[in-house]
């Protein structure tokens, strides 16, 4: 990156001013390291983001951005209701994905003495990889329901236990949700997928908690050194893609008729005050949904599994974050209790202690945040913080991001090798496709730890846990 | 009328996600190498055999859109049918496209697909003609 162009305003902070037509700044949260490796695109995309009407206070970038399209990937972005804009282009196609870490109550030892087994039983029930389809199939009415319901109808469907749904944000229903603008296509494409994990880097992962960094919050999430943990890593699926596909064309066609000048087509997006706005506001809505409900189902899979092997195991729910969303929020602006629609495209909510949207068992330490590793690396969690709220609306950053592209990436890896190489390390990999492990390649990733410790220094979240991999499901 | 055995296709690097690009005599023969391109992303499309067709349509306000459209909708056909295509006839007229399909249904152990592609977008996307006056159909596609 031009490193030029930024003012520093901390060692973790840079700021871009407003140039041209600009309506705020773009500040980047990221260390000296991590910007000089950071695309130039970056700069780019979030000075575009910058110019859009209606933005408020910054346009932000965490330390794990990377080049996206239209916003960049790790990308925080919130605007006025009255004349701000929606972004289908900065929610993105996979609406909703997200992250969840289940507690097992297992130790290591309890977990090696199966690994192998674990590995074999959760990737044949776990649907994943290219055109992997699921065992439930709904009919338009249960469609209606799920799309309304979210993880509170898998629970109502028995496919997931009520206790599950606090530890989820906005209570597993995403609320104003309007299945009316959900496409028969989108229908169509996620017919055959609930209940599947996907494919690229989502995952399902068992996982060993390896380092406590705050002991104090770490018991207060339920974290302690060589517990067993299980996180997914997925989305909306085919939904959320289709959802995302056809409101960027319809913002791309309509944005002169609503006066909005767009620097990049990829930035589509619609006054929250125009109709299409609000059409597309209960589309995402349903897809935030459908992922909720997806991850759940795949939650109860897994808890299947687990009570074959381990039984009267209880698999208990941490959190489950979302990165690809766009959600109205009350946040503080120039002192002044606001509402506003917060954009994190990428990026992971990171509510501070005390905030009324987390439960009670949680609102004195934080939400949790859960970061996701790659297979040979590290997952963190991490805990909001209450500084985090006002440097970008209570975000903070969602994953390594890539530093290598995938083409790259298989040109210098080779499946079958990585899979052994990691198998020598003790991380069983599960995978229907060797080239998708390639593509994934640990080191085709940013160093996780790099990224996890500039929010930390940031304020935008503090660490709590570091996890290492045992298992990994690959789509 | 354009298919896969004219022009060439190539994927262009970025960061997260991959470019696919077209680049043929005539429009229509670079919009068909694009598609070979994107389905390369899922699979290497001399392991599909084209046995059978699907028709799609597409229509939109300018090249551009032409293009991300063609490339949604074999995205939508590739994901709902469960199939993956190779061959490629496409027909362009008054910004209209007309096309069809070749490709067989997925069969993992054989085709081994690495990773579906959620779906084109806007960025790095241009239709234009290169220096030696060739067609020229490219954008990232999201996976």
């Amino acid at each position: 990156m031009d490193m030029n162009r930024l003012q520093p305003v901390s060692d973790n902070e840079w700021q871009i001013p407003p140039t041209g037509k600009m309506r705020v700044p773009g500040v980047i949260y990221a260390d000296r390291a991590l910007l000089e490796e950071m695309d130039d695109k970056v700069l780019e995309q979030l000075v575009n983001v910058a110019t859009l009407p209606g933005i408020v206070r910054a346009a932000y970038a965490m330390p794990d951005a990377h080049w996206g399209y239209g916003f960049p990937i790790g990308g925080v972005a919130a605007f006025d209701p009255e004349d701000g804009v929606v972004s289908a282009g900065g929610v993105g196609f996979d609406i909703s994905c997200g992250v969840r870490t289940l507690h097992t109550g297992l130790s290591a030892a309890q977990v090696r003495a199966v690994q192998q087994r674990l590995a074999d039983a959760l990737f044949h029930r776990i649907p994943a990889g290219v055109g992997s389809t699921g065992q439930l199939h709904l009919s338009p009415r249960e469609m209606d329901a799920m799309l309304s319901g979210g993880a509170r109808w898998a629970v109502e469907r028995g496919l997931g236990e009520a206790a599950d749904l606090a530890r989820i944000e906005e209570g597993g229903c995403m609320p104003g949700a309007d299945p009316a603008q959900v496409s028969a296509r989108a229908r169509q494409r996620q017919k055959d997928e609930m209940g599947t994990l996907g494919s690229g880097n989502h995952y399902l992962e068992v996982q060993r908690v390896a380092e406590i960094h705050d002991a104090g919050i770490a018991a207060a999430f339920g974290l302690h050194e060589g517990d067993i943990k299980v996180s997914i890593h997925c989305g909306s699926r085919g939904l959320g893609h289709q959802i995302g596909t056809e409101f960027l064309k319809r913002m791309v066609v309509d944005a002169a008729r609503h006066g909005i000048d767009l620097p990049d087509r990829e930035l589509a997006c619609a006054p929250l005050a125009s109709r299409l706005g609000q059409q597309y506001l209960g589309a995402m809505r349903a897809a935030i949904n459908c992922a909720l409900a997806n991850r759940e189902i795949i939650t109860h899979l897994t808890r299947e599994v687990f009570a074959d092997l381990f039984p009267g195991s209880r698999l208990e729910l941490l959190y489950d974050v979302s990165h690809n969303t766009c959600k109205e929020e009350e946040h503080r602006l120039d002192g002044q209790p606001r509402r506003l629609f917060v954009h994190r495209k990428g990026a992971t909510r990171a509510f501070g202690p005390g905030h009324p949207a987390l439960p009670a068992a949680l609102r004195e330490v934080g939400q949790p945040v859960l970061i996701g590793g790659t297979m040979g690396t590290a997952s963190w969690i991490l805990a909001g913080t209450r500084e985090g709220m006002d440097k970008a609306f209570g975000s903070a950053c969602h994953g390594a991001g890539r530093r290598m592209s995938r083409r790259q990436a298989l040109r210098t890896w080779q499946g079958r090798q990585l899979k052994d190489a990691l198998q020598a390390e003790g991380v069983l990999i599960r995978s229907p496709s060797s080239r998708g492990i390639a593509e994934e390649a640990p080191g085709a990733y940013k160093d996780v730890t790099a990224v996890v410790q500039a929010a930390h220094a940031a304020g935008l979240a503090r660490r709590v846990a570091k996890l290492v991999p045992i298992i990994c499901i690959k789509g | 009328m354009a298919d896969a055995s004219d022009g060439h296709w190539e994927h262009f690097e970025h960061r997260a996600d991959i470019g696919v690009r077209g680049v043929g005599d005539t429009l229509a023969e670079a919009f068909a190498q694009a598609a070979v391109a994107l389905c390369a992303i899922v699979t290497d499309p001399a392991r599909v055999r084209p046995r059978e067709a699907v028709t799609l349509h597409c229509e939109a306000p300018d090249r551009e859109l032409l293009l991300v459209d063609w490339l949604n909708a074999l995205i939508f056909e590739m994901a709902t049918r469960r199939m993956l295509f190779s061959r490629f006839d496409v027909h362009l007229e008054d910004g209209r496209l007309r096309a069809r399909a070749w490709g067989e249904p997925l069969e993992v152990a054989r085709h081994r697909p690495a990773v579906e592609v959620k779906g084109a977008t806007y960025t790095e996307l241009r239709v234009c003609r290169d220096a030696q006056g060739r067609w020229v159909a490219q954008c990232v596609v999201d996976v």
